[in-house]
């Protein structure tokens, strides 16, 4: 067999790379995602397509294996291997034979199955093999509904990226982001690899701003539909919309408190615009900075003990912190013609933002115990930085051909992602948390 | 910008008319926070059915359409149907060109103590959409003060702003740039 095999190689071998070259696109896809750059040392891997009783029925277990796989390419540091030209397929760790997958350089094999219960569920059970030492590194069962598969596939991703990687996963996340298309604004919600788009709240007046509740569970953000910005925090389950603000002037730049129990918001009762704490349901109004400059963009700290913002109070607009009990501001950022847009890692040692880099806005990197900046895009007019929530990937707003474009990089530089929406100008991305 | 929005008799009437009327409208009252809004007034807001899916996401659709009625707000030939005033790069100054256009509003609104004013603050696109916000407030509320000296009390004017979000994109030239740095009156309920 491993005399066959040998021989079966370098065909093996071309066909793999035939294939990993045509399969970065996935189908039906809202956005598209395009990838750039990866990391120097990928981990290979190979996804057996998932068998079991299910298999036949439907699309799905292709779809299961397929999207596991497209996580993982994406992430930049995997090489994931075409299984197509392997005639044994296990779908449980005992049917693994290693020399196979080891004869195909695989380090890190995924075998599954998915099966029909009663009551119209459904039982996904994956097993994640170390070809090398022939061990099992993880295994898990889901019981679930049909459609909450594709979900499943993501939670199964983030288990084997966690095992191999050593860092919490980031696919079973969600993002948001506003479309423009036809005069129509529509605040959307997709999962983290820009598929199974759902419409959070659409209107001809446009939407900016939104912000994630801690849990994943709300949406603030600010809608302009009575011709005045206004902060509503909308629940996803149930539609259910909370005025959050609309005090006389602007009410805009909604941040979740850590704990969700409060949200930095920005107004401009008193003409210039300055950051407020109010509680998520409404009531207990303050204000926090007090200056006769712009404040805005606020964030919290993940502590929870600072508020960042951006201010022109000295001149050009930079980053300032204060307390988020109040008091004195000081200044964080020095470089560049201005700083806008902060925003905290989630272990609260990098700070993102936008960069006015000679006419240039740009995503930069701030490491905030060396005080090191480095720059992450190279648009012209980059905007809104999020963090996944592992930390390691920003997403943030570029324009591509006079139209809206979310675009992707890893806090190192060295993976980058375009992701477009065909016809469509996408801005405004916010990363949400992890779904559990 | 036209020279067509100058009309000295206007101006003139506009005096008479700040001198002789108090301001009678009604304050302007904000709503309070914290109320579960499910269908604002002035739209009229649409909960879809969310697909069965396993985010369950319930979409809400808005359509605020405003109805207007012929009135000299919106008649091409009025003064009052004049609504953009336009700023210099990083000013909030307003500029003599525009006195004759505000001069009619604020006659308008002394004269009509029910009608309330939205200044609607607007930047060009560069920098961030959040800090144009506030950039355009600066705007709103210079625009403001030219009214404050005209007679107009503050609670028939609210100062908002749109920023970046209602002008031209991806302007090729400063003329765009320009066209984009103004202030947009707006009537409230129109």
């Amino acid at each position: 067999m491993n005399k066959f095999l040998n021989k079966l190689r370098p065909i093996l071998l071309f066909i793999i790379s035939l294939f990993t070259s045509l399969a970065i696109c996935p189908a039906n896809a809202a956005l598209e995602i395009e990838i750039s750059g990866g990391s120097a040392q990928q981990i290979p891997i190979a996804v057996v397509p998932f068998g079991g009783s299910v298999a036949g029925q439907s699309s799905s277990s292709a779809q299961i294996d397929n999207i596991i796989g497209a996580d993982l390419r994406r992430s930049g540091l995997f090489r994931v291997l075409e299984t197509g030209g392997v005639v044994n397929r296990p779908t449980d760790i005992n049917q693994v034979k290693y020399a196979e997958w080891a004869a195909l350089q695989a380090q890190a094999l995924v075998v599954g199955r998915i099966e029909s219960l009663p009551g119209n569920r459904l039982k996904v059970s994956f097993k994640l093999a170390d070809v090398l030492k022939q061990t099992q590194l993880a295994g898990m069962e889901y019981n679930i509904a049909p459609n909450q598969l594709r979900m499943t596939a993501h939670k199964i991703a983030d288990v084997i990226y966690q095992k191999l990687t050593g860092e919490a996963g980031i696919f079973a996340s969600r993002i948001a982001y506003i479309n423009k298309s036809k005069g129509r604004y529509t605040l959307q919600v997709a999962d983290a690899d820009g598929e199974n788009p759902q419409t959070v709240v659409s209107s001809n007046e446009p939407i900016i701003s939104p912000a994630w509740s801690p849990d994943g569970s709300k949406l603030a953000y600010v809608s302009f539909e009575k011709k005045k910005p206004i902060i509503f925090v909308q629940s996803l389950m149930t539609g259910q919309r909370l005025t959050l603000a609309n005090f006389k002037g602007n009410n805009s730049a909604p941040a979740w408190s850590p704990d969700g129990s409060k949200l930095a918001i920005v107004l401009t009762h008193a003409a210039n615009s300055q950051v407020y704490i109010i509680n998520a349901d409404g009531t207990g109004l303050k204000q926090l900075t007090k200056s006769s400059a712009i404040d805005t963009e606020p964030t919290w700290s993940p502590d929870a003990k600072w508020i960042y913002f951006s201010s022109d109070r000295g001149g050009r607009p930079q980053i300032y912190k204060v307390s988020s009990i109040g008091g004195e501001a000081q200044r964080v950022t020095f470089e560049g013609a201005g700083n806008l847009s902060p925003r905290f890692s989630p272990d609260g040692k990098l700070l993102a933002m936008i960069r006015n880099d000679g006419g240039k806005y740009r995503v930069a990197l701030q490491d905030l115990s060396s005080g090191q900046v480095q720059l992450l895009s190279d648009g012209g007019q980059d905007e809104s930085p999020s963090f996944a929530p592992n930390g390691r990937v920003l997403l943030y707003a570029t324009r591509v051909g006079g139209r809206g474009a979310l675009a992707a990089v890893s806090s190192d530089g060295r993976v980058k992602q375009r992701l477009s929406e065909s016809g469509g100008d996408v801005r405004e991305p916010a990363w949400g948390p992890l779904l559990n | 910008m036209s020279k067509g929005m100058f009309n000295k008799k206007l101006v003139g009437s506009l005096v008479l008319a700040v001198l002789l009327s108090a301001c009678k409208s009604t304050p302007m009252v904000d709503k309070p926070a914290g109320v579960e809004d499910k269908s604002p007034s002035s739209s009229s807001v649409k909960q879809a059915d969310g697909n069965a899916d396993t985010s369950g996401v319930k979409e809400v659709v808005i359509d605020s359409n405003a109805n207007n009625g012929n009135n000299p707000l919106n008649d091409p030939n009025n003064i009052l149907s004049k609504r953009n005033i336009y700023f210099d790069f990083d000013s909030d100054a307003v500029k003599a060109e525009f006195r004759p256009l505000i001069e009619a509003h604020a006659k308008y609104l002394v004269a009509n103590g029910n009608a309330k004013l939205i200044l609607q603050g607007n930047t060009d696109e560069r920098g961030t959409r959040e800090y144009n916000l506030s950039l355009g407030q600066r705007r709103s509320v210079a625009v403001k003060k030219s009214f404050n000296l005209l007679g107009v009390q503050d609670k028939q004017i609210e100062t908002v702003s749109f920023g970046e979000e209602k002008v031209t994109p991806n302007c090729a030239d400063e003329n765009c740039h320009q066209a984009n740095r103004r202030v947009d009156i707006a009537y409230a309920n129109e």
